[in-house]
């Protein structure tokens, strides 16, 4: 029983990861109706510049964050710039390619340079032993990370005259503009926010388990179930979202082969999609 | 029948299965076999893509399912090929039909995220399908050949095959394009509500036109992984294969007969040199993708968008 406990506990910690991963990709749509494909670039790139800082240059792990958000915001608002900008308004077809596009760019350098051999970032962190049952702590120190960056994000949302534009924005863009918001600059802000979302969350992911210049697919895959769930554009309920979807993986593990746990995902994101495409934590909006 | 266009595409295919052939070529023969495997299922995607407006981004789904029934009932059951592959599509074309009616509810991106979903999850079911070979796949043994006169006779056999399929795919894109079907689907491409509103029965469209874009690429499937003799679930369900079809669309021009054709052959040449090339092997997906940010950014609408609107008279002829 308390292996069941322990193994849904360690989901939900996991889970908080997967919810700030999401948010970036939820913040995009919200804003600008933008599904972004390369969102699981960013997340690599993320976790290489973890590498990198902390195991090349000997910054320490967590300190590395500050720095990944800065650079993955500058980065997102580059990119917004060249890849965006001019398929805004377009049909979705047009930004999910150039979307695409970028990513396809990004991995091809990556794989270049990095090949796609496996890295590990080695974080000591110590656990909390419960009865025979260690929590790691580098799961527990991710997941507080990722709630404390989860509250910024909604203070920066809600609590700020920036936030409040881009609010406006995402709800009605011809309105903002007329009461003399940047609208455009907005966009670029909320792409640049998004995509240092997504760095930040695979720094913290990178410190949880090995990974390759490949592995974004995977995370983006996770990023849109847990959108999905927590219903596209709105921050919140993705949260919530990574947390149902690491407490359905924890729950699962122990009733069902691990192989079965993405078949069992992906079917409930086409459920979710088809029966409840606001999510299904729509009132929390 | 009176149309020029035809007449073309009737002897694009004739050079096709002519060329190589004659000339007793094995690398160009493979080289081709790519390209026309590229054709059947960009010029399918385009029936949803181009005709629909609808973004199918698992449609390699079709392809891979196709392949796996196939290859079961080859290696399994001892079935004929050319029996296999139509039993293939049938079942394909029948299951997107009852999937059609449920996620062509959804519109925009909503539907292009439930498609790489519905790739996904079957692509994980069929990991863990065990009369399927699970996660390892099937191999065919050389003794599954033996029905098409020994490895080498058929070779050339699918070879002729993929060739007659990517007819059909043009011949079916043309038909369609110039039928009362296909003018509905164009019709809910450009406005799906004024569309329904004037009688076009969209449920019932999407629904077929989805079920059609399955048909002969599972059938394509089918004839690739019996010619490989291998099947496993990450090169049948491969979501990158799935864009890249995409951008085959996006290179020739979507909405157009021949665009996706003339986008895929491209695309399989570009491809076929960078990975060749020295220099630039490791940088073909760079590459790809700056191609594909280009074309997005700058000539949404493809070459042959670009000929038609640089030559205007070349929209008579060249669909």
């Amino acid at each position: 029983m308390i292996g069941i406990f322990a193994s849904v506990i360690d989901g939900v910690l996991v889970g908080a990861v997967y919810g700030l991963a999401a948010m970036g990709l939820t913040l995009i749509w919200g804003v600008m109706n933008v599904i972004n494909l390369a969102h699981g670039a960013m997340i690599v790139l993320g976790m290489f510049m973890l590498y990198f800082l902390a195991s090349v240059v000997g910054v320490p792990a967590y300190a590395t964050i500050p720095l990944v958000a800065v650079v993955g915001f500058l980065f997102g608002v580059v990119l917004y710039w060249i890849a965006v900008h001019r398929v805004i308004g377009q049909p979705e077809l047009m930004s999910l390619l150039s979307t695409f596009a970028v990513s396809m760019i990004v991995i091809g350098f990556g794989t270049a340079l990095w090949t796609t051999s496996p890295y590990n970032v080695q974080v000591r962190v110590p656990g909390i032993t419960w009865e025979s049952y260690t929590f790691t702590g580098t799961h527990i120190m991710a997941a507080i990370l990722a709630g404390v960056i989860a509250a910024l994000l909604y203070l920066l949302l809600y609590h700020t005259r920036v936030g409040k534009a881009v609010r406006a924005v995402s709800g009605n863009r011809e309105a903002a503009e007329l009461t003399g918001i940047p609208t455009t600059q907005v966009l670029a802000m909320s792409f640049g926010l998004g995509v240092a979302l997504a760095a930040v969350s695979g720094t913290l992911i990178a410190t949880l388990f090995p990974f390759t210049i490949l592995s974004g697919e995977a995370y983006q895959l996770k990023a849109f179930v847990v959108t999905v769930l927590g219903g596209l554009g709105n921050p919140a309920g993705a949260l919530l979202g990574g947390i149902a979807l690491g407490l359905l993986e924890g729950m699962a593990t122990p009733f069902m082969p691990v192989s079965w746990i993405p078949v069992l995902e992906f079917v409930l994101f086409v459920f979710c999609l088809i029966a409840y495409p606001r999510g299904i934590f729509a009132f929390v909006r | 029948m009176r149309r020029p266009f035809f007449w073309l595409i009737a002897l694009i295919t004739i050079l096709l299965a002519v060329v190589p052939y004659v000339t007793d070529d094995v690398q160009l023969r493979e080289s081709l076999l790519l390209a026309c495997v590229y054709i059947i299922l960009a010029s399918n995607l385009n029936l949803m893509i181009g005709y629909a407006g609808y973004v199918n981004f698992g449609n390699i789904v079709f392809f891979g399912l196709g392949g796996y029934i196939c290859i079961y009932l080859v290696d399994t059951l001892h079935v004929h090929i050319v029996i296999a592959v139509l039993v293939a599509g049938i079942a394909v074309s029948a299951l997107a039909l009852l999937f059609g009616l449920g996620i062509l509810r959804l519109r925009g991106a909503f539907f292009a995220l439930a498609t790489i979903g519905v790739n996904e999850a079957i692509k994980q079911l069929v990991a863990n399908f065990e009369p399927w070979g699970g996660a390892t796949g099937i191999y065919l043994s050389l003794d599954a050949y033996g029905q098409l006169g020994g490895p080498m006779q058929a070779l050339w056999t699918t070879y002729l095959l993929i060739v007659l399929l990517t007819a059909a795919s043009l011949f079916l894109s043309f038909f369609i394009k110039n039928s009362k079907f296909g003018l509905g689907l164009i019709a809910i491409g450009q406005n799906e509500d004024a569309a329904a509103v004037l009688g076009v029965p969209t449920a019932h469209y999407k629904a077929i036109a989805y079920s059609i874009s399955a048909f002969l690429p599972a059938m394509a499937g089918g004839l690739y992984f019996f010619k490989s003799g291998i099947i496993e679930p990450g090169g049948a369900f491969n979501l990158s294969l799935s864009i890249e079809a995409i951008v085959m669309v996006m290179l020739g021009g979507q909405g157009t007969v021949i665009g996706p054709a003339v986008g895929a052959f491209v695309y399989e040449e570009i491809r076929g040199l960078l990975l060749t090339s020295e220099t630039f092997s490791h940088f073909q997906l760079v590459i790809a993708g700056a191609l594909l940010l280009l074309i997005v950014l700058f000539v949404p609408g493809g070459l042959i968008g670009y000929v038609h609107r640089r030559w205007p008279k070349t929209r008579r002829w060249l669909e």
